[in-house]
């Protein structure tokens, strides 16, 4: 399965709104936290896990989902949130933690929630696998369109949770994909270090369901494997499992040293930027020309700097509404 | 006895009457748990619902509990509204990220734009020597995190009522139910949770305490099997000319503080019971509660029954020991006279 030109353009805008959008965050992050670094000083305080690099599997999977499909995010959710549809205003106003946040500051940026796009998201490993094995247990009672992907990393697979919600899945035959983003390293630990098998698309065989593994951080082939599971969620044949390499061109976490890269990892995971690379297929296809390609970089400029400024122009919550909320209204 | 018009239930059957009474007019209401469905759950609670409204709805799982219950924290986010049950609440061990970082979380983090209107029931309580992973009550831990509502009937109209209230509740509510109450009889039944129920649907209040005996001159506190223990005290309190008042709380979170005040303002003693750990708990919560509003009231420094903070042992005549009952509640009233 390929993806169609404009399906492409979409892919290759939603990638770069990423990307400047956590160029914008990593910039505003160290505002209040020189010389000195302490993570609670500056804008945006507390931990700040960016997703350079693993921009293609967001945008890969998520050029198949509408709003009525149920996404399911990480700690790393941005690009996912991105790709998924969420209100990029109010999500940069969550990660300052102001009023007009997505959750009015509640949450922050391991807590995006909207709504109006089915996206959820938990800093809590292998977390959000449940809840979309529940979305979708949801939508087929109800006999609702729409199916549910979690997305999680490669170290979530070793987490007892993901092995539960991948057996539900599969007993009770539901629209549901898991979607791995392999990015190599759980913090600190390789995967090779952290798991029995090299390729987690192996323990699909566990529930028997299909998996897929996909290497090389491309969006198409991502595209490809996506499109095939969600469309065989959709026909009610029931759950996927699909394993996607891709490159984490930044630490863990903002502040990460990544001391326990091996020497020159970085530098050549920076010559597979994902996102130069699709510009120059683009062209090389014929499926989009400079100018097009570059007004597609200045719109997604500018939708990023309208919504930091969003975000910096809005309030701070009241500090008394953190008691309110608790509770259903 | 069963007087002429009584319909005297089991908790048990009024919590399955409730499921099955609200199922029949709200589609998105449904059940899933271990041996829920054909067995009617291990404590009864669920017996006769899979005849009437078959699998889909009435779902058997497998030993999962991290995969159903934050699968019911998906499907109620999704429009449906779960009713789950976790076995044993001591079971709470395998998967409390489901329940207290998720169940409990997803509201506030998301600023009230999701609701997760859920109901887990759980089963609490020993007596009947199956020792410390399956005989806990472990109240003060559901009931000190925040994002959950806790209720804990103790008799079969309570039980109706509240699980029809869960149902109906925008919030998640764990509802947690005694296993000596449940009226089965392989293990060890308190007569007095078995008591009319109206054939209806109907709800009980959740965060509103009862005042389920009048006295003046000292309020006992509990909930769940305790209020029986609590009961049963009073009477041989009476026959010692003491006039004891039985608050049954029912509901944890929210807490009726009022209520408690109000009832030891009048006593000026307090005695609470709870069959959880003592220390860091409901016992002293409660105590907190009356005694930073106005500790004036108070004519002698409150009492506490509780289990003591051991592991629940296996050995009847250790289990026995430990547990709060109606001589002991005696006893908490001789020392609090003598002080």
């Amino acid at each position: 399965m390929s993806p169609t030109r404009d399906e492409q353009h979409w892919m290759y805008r939603n990638m770069v709104t990423s990307r400047r959008f956590e160029e914008a965050i990593a910039k505003i992050y160290f505002e209040g936290k020189t010389p000195v670094f302490n993570m609670a000083n500056g804008p945006i305080p507390g931990e700040m896990h960016l997703s350079d690099g693993q921009e293609p599997v967001a945008a890969g999977v998520c050029a198949h989902l509408t709003p009525a499909d149920v996404v399911t995010a990480t700690h790393r959710p941005h690009h996912q949130a991105i790709a998924k549809g969420v209100d990029l205003n109010k999500m940069a106003a969550e990660i300052f933690g102001k009023a007009t946040g997505l959750s009015g500051g509640r949450g922050g940026h391991m807590h995006i929630f909207d709504p109006d796009v089915n996206f959820a998201c938990s800093g809590i490993i292998a977390q959000g696998m449940g809840p979309a094995v529940g979305a979708a247990l949801s939508r087929k009672m109800q006999g609702k369109p729409g199916v549910a992907v979690a997305f999680v990393g490669e170290g979530a697979v070793n987490q007892g949770g993901w092995h539960e919600a991948m057996n539900l899945a599969a007993v009770w035959n539901l629209p549901f994909v898991c979607v791995i983003e392999d990015n190599g390293w759980g913090i600190s630990v390789a995967k090779k270090t952290a798991s029995a098998v090299a390729s987690n698309a192996e323990r699909a065989a566990a529930y028997s369901i299909p998996g897929k593994r996909v290497e090389g951080n491309d969006p198409y082939a991502i595209y490809d494997a996506a499109g095939e599971a969600i469309a065989r969620a959709r026909a009610g044949e029931g759950p996927s499992l699909l394993e996607f390499e891709t490159y984490r061109l930044a630490g863990h976490f903002m502040g990460d040293a990544e001391g326990y890269r091996p020497e020159g990892e970085k530098d050549a995971l920076f010559e597979k930027d994902p996102i130069p690379k699709m510009r120059e297929r683009l062209k090389a296809d014929g499926v989009a020309s400079e100018a097009e390609l570059d007004d597609i970089e200045a719109q997604a400029s500018q939708r990023v700097d309208a919504a930091i400024t969003f975000a910096r122009q809005s309030a701070d919550p009241a500090p008394e509404d953190a008691l309110t909320r608790v509770f259903a209204a | 006895m069963t007087k002429p018009n009584e319909r005297k239930l089991t908790i048990a059957r009024s919590m399955a009457e409730a499921i099955a009474q609200e199922m029949r007019i709200d589609p998105s209401v449904f059940v899933m748990g271990e041996d829920i469905g054909p067995l009617g759950g291990v404590y009864g609670n669920t017996r006769g619902l899979i005849e009437e409204f078959g699998d889909e709805r009435i779902r058997d799982t497998p030993i999962s509990e991290t995969a159903f219950i934050s699968a019911a924290v998906g499907a109620a986010q999704d429009g449906m509204r779960p009713v789950v049950e976790l076995m044993f609440v001591d079971f709470f061990g395998v998967c409390f990220d489901a329940i207290y970082n998720l169940m409990a979380k997803n509201t506030y983090f998301s600023g009230g734009s999701f609701k997760v209107p859920m109901v887990l029931m759980t089963s609490t309580g020993g007596g009947y020597s199956d020792a410390g992973q399956h005989s806990q009550c472990v109240y003060g831990t559901f009931a000190h995190l925040p994002g959950m509502k806790v209720v804990a009937p103790s008799n079969a109209y309570d039980a109706k009522g509240l699980m029809t209230a869960a149902m109906r509740d925008d919030s998640p509510v764990v509802y947690m139910f005694h296993k000596g109450l449940q009226g089965m009889g392989w293990l060890g039944t308190e007569a007095g949770a078995t008591v009319h129920v109206p054939e209806e649907s109907y709800t009980v209040e959740i965060g509103k305490a009862k005042v389920v005996r009048q006295g003046k001159d000292v309020t006992i506190v509990s909930l769940g099997m305790g209020v029986h223990n609590a009961l049963k005290a009073a009477k041989t309190l009476e026959s010692q000319g003491v006039s004891a008042e039985v608050v049954d709380l029912v509901s944890l979170v929210p807490l009726d503080r009022e209520t408690i005040r109000a009832s030891v303002a009048k006593t000026g003693r307090l005695i609470v019971v709870d069959e959880d750990y003592m220390s860091y708990g409901v016992s002293g919560e409660i105590i907190a509660s009356v005694t930073e509003h106005d500790i004036s009231v108070l004519k002698a420094a409150p009492k506490r029954v509780a289990f003591p903070d051991v592991p629940i042992p296996f050995a009847r005549v250790m289990e026995q020991y430990c547990l709060p009952n109606p001589d002991k509640i005696v006893a908490a009233w001789d020392q609090m006279k003598a002080a």
